[in-house]
């Protein structure tokens, strides 16, 4: 069988000792910054990305996809130990996770969501697996229009389903395709938007933006509302969970698996909406709802297996078409760019053991994660009780050295120090920039697209609805655009964001 | 009810993205723009101008009506200080070192919180500087000089 034969193949790969070493530090760090709120995995992979420049590109997107999985887990300890997501992904986790702690059910609470994480890590891997190969294939098939469509599709996709005012992400899009289009254009040689700075007509670099929004632009906002942390000390007992406990988790983490599956090949959906939809399922279905807010483990097991599986599903689109479905996926696809890979469809058949070992990897990965979390808990608990006030320079120091490294030039550090005001003036006016860092990745490709489009079509723009495919892309968009404006959803929104 | 229009988040990100639109355009307005058939570099940021603006209409009209006010506190400290200390990073590495680059930096963005210790930062800028030295310039072979004219 081929599928058996390629995932011997990528094991191969990823248990070499060299991936296997960047698979325990990604995971490690991951879980790191997972339990620590304040800082999340899209600024850690934007400040850990010139690091990776001179590993080989299995190696550095094994580590960097660890990091992102990783704080998955981290973030729930953080939930269940602090009532304190350390990851937005596990803000649901809170309500039941942090009950079951004060009634001294840590252990089993930080178990159950360990196991589902697990659960929903192996079958998201087996996913990806499974589904990449046909994926790949039949985007081999897509011309320009359809391109061009599919982007459109994620971008709107990204904005609609954000957290946040929809128009504000939208106008973000808009924001993050303008900021993208700043260097040299491709097809002409016409400088854009660099006010004949030289370092610009390569373009802003995507590290620069992303550290500048999401490292410094928060930390500023950070220190304008200081938190108050309080910081749940008891010691974790007893962590084996009962039989009943087990018994009551198996259908959670199941749906929970299956839901976070789903919302992970969307584009734009983040994994919180992924673990809220499932504590909403698990409470409708529940048979003593009134259970769910004071420590119901279901609350603990679905939306944490949720959140998982989104993770890494969110891997798929990525791979196959070489399309981010999130901003962070957008810094993954950015740090094969740097490694000279074009991203999509293509890169399964011509470099077969980066997506085969990073599947592979995924899962020792995951088994990495259950062993990192559960019986060395203590010691994650133990930093928690750093302050912020310690934590934030040493972000900056690690931020600003990997900025200077892109370039070995001061003239990116700058220009973060510029994109870290800009960034908090975004936070600040409730502009999300996760649909802008989307919107900045994708935007040349989409005038790329756009321009070929109309080149072959000999300017007319029907193009766009002639071809099935791309057709079917705007079908999608427009249906993603009219659910989202439903009543119903909005309501909901409320909810996930209020 | 009185409008306040300083503190009106809509208001004000509809005002930046009619701003960043409006510049956006008049700049590409040296671009060639082209036709639809073969659209010049002026096209697509023009385009993409246009509609930041309308997006901008829309947010400051909503601004005026929800009258929505911005949630949570500033720390104009904290503004002035990060980036300043980025700024100083960035001159120090050209013309200092790796060493006093890094030690400013960490001292001086410490210096944004409020929280500020002098002799718990000085221990942190020490460990960490050493840790930073160890790892990119030893370990990974990083080419900077840890000091310039020293």
């Amino acid at each position: 069988m081929e599928l058996f034969h390629n995932l011997i193949f990528g094991f191969g790969v990823a248990f070499s000792l060299q991936n296997l070493m960047y698979c325990m530090i990604g995971v490690s760090v991951g879980t790191l910054i997972g339990v620590l709120p304040g800082i999340g995995p899209l600024a850690t992979i934007a400040m850990l990305l010139p690091i990776t420049f001179n590993v080989a590109p299995v190696g550095a997107l094994i580590m960097l996809a660890g990091i992102y999985y990783g704080a998955q887990y981290g973030g729930s300890t953080t939930a269940i130990l602090v009532n304190l997501p350390g990851e937005t992904s596990a803000v649901v986790t809170c309500i039941d996770g942090y009950q079951m702690a004060r009634q001294g059910r840590a252990g089993p609470a930080l178990a159950i969501a360990a196991i589902g994480s697990f659960v929903a890590g192996t079958f998201g891997t087996l996913l990806i697996a499974l589904a990449g190969p046909p994926l790949a294939e039949l985007a081999l098939k897509f011309g320009a229009p359809d391109y061009f469509s599919l982007l459109l599709m994620g971008l709107v996709a990204a904005a609609v389903l954000a957290e946040g005012d929809m128009i504000k992400s939208l106008a973000m899009v808009a924001m993050g395709l303008l900021l993208g289009i700043v260097g040299t254009d491709v097809n002409t040689g016409v400088q854009r938007f660099s006010f004949g700075v030289t370092e610009l007509s390569d373009g802003i670099g995507f590290i620069v933006v992303a550290v500048g929004v999401f490292a410094i632009g928060e930390i500023v906002s950070n220190l304008g509302d200081p938190e108050k942390r309080t910081v749940f000390t008891d010691k974790v007992r007893n962590l084996y969970p009962s039989k009943a406990d087990l018994k009551a988790s198996i259908g959670p983490i199941t749906r929970g698996t299956l839901l976070g599956s789903f919302f992970g090949v969307l584009p734009g959906t983040g994994p919180s909406i992924a673990s809220f939809s499932s504590y909403m399922m698990e409470k409708k279905i529940a048979k003593d709802p009134s259970r769910f807010g004071h420590g119901a483990i279901e609350g603990v097991a679905g939306p944490e297996s949720a959140n998982n599986a989104d993770a890494q599903c969110k891997f798929i689109p990525m791979l196959t078409l070489g399309l981010p479905a999130s901003a962070t996926m957008a810094l993954m696809l950015g740090a094969l760019t740097i490694q000279g890979i074009q991203p999509g469809p293509d890169v399964m058949t011509t470099r077969p053991e980066l997506f085969w070992g990073l599947v592979a990897s995924m899962w020792i990965g995951n088994a990495l994660l259950v062993v990192l979390n559960l019986p060395m808990i203590g010691l994650w608990v133990k930093l928690l009780k750093v302050p912020y006030r310690l934590l934030f320079p040493a972000i900056m120091a690690f931020s600003a050295i990997g900025i200077y490294s892109v370039n070995n030039s001061s003239f990116e550090i700058y220009l973060t120090a510029i994109f870290g005001v800009v960034g908090f003036l975004w936070i600040k006016l409730g502009c999300s920039p996760a649909p802008m860092m989307l919107g900045f990745v994708l935007g040349p490709m989409m005038e790329e697209h756009l321009r070929r489009a109309m080149l072959m079509s000999k300017g007319d723009p029907t193009v766009f609805v002639t071809s099935p495919i791309s057709l079917g892309f705007l079908i999608a968009t427009a249906a993603i655009i009219v659910l989202m404006v439903a009543p119903a959803i909005r309501r909901r929104r409320a909810d996930i964001t209020g | 009810m009185q409008f306040d229009f300083r503190t009106n988040k809509d208001f004000w990100a509809g005002v930046m993205m009619i701003v960043t639109g409006l510049v956006a355009i008049v700049i590409a307005r040296d671009y060639p723009f082209g036709t639809m058939l073969r659209m010049g570099p002026g096209y697509f940021p023009s385009i993409l101008g246009g509609i930041l603006i309308l997006f901008g209409i829309y947010l400051v009209a909503s601004g005026l009506r929800s009258n929505e006010k911005m949630a949570g506190g500033w720390s104009l400290r904290a503004l002035v200080v990060l980036p300043l200390s980025l700024v100083l990073f960035g001159l120090l590495m050209d013309y200092a070192g790796f060493v006093p680059a890094l030690m400013v930096l960490i001292v001086g963005s410490a210096l944004a919180s409020s929280e500020f210790r002098l002799l718990e930062i000085l221990l942190l800028a020490a460990g960490l500087t050493a840790f930073a030295v160890a790892l990119f310039i030893w370990g990974l072979g990083m080419p900077y000089p840890l000091f310039i004219g020293w």
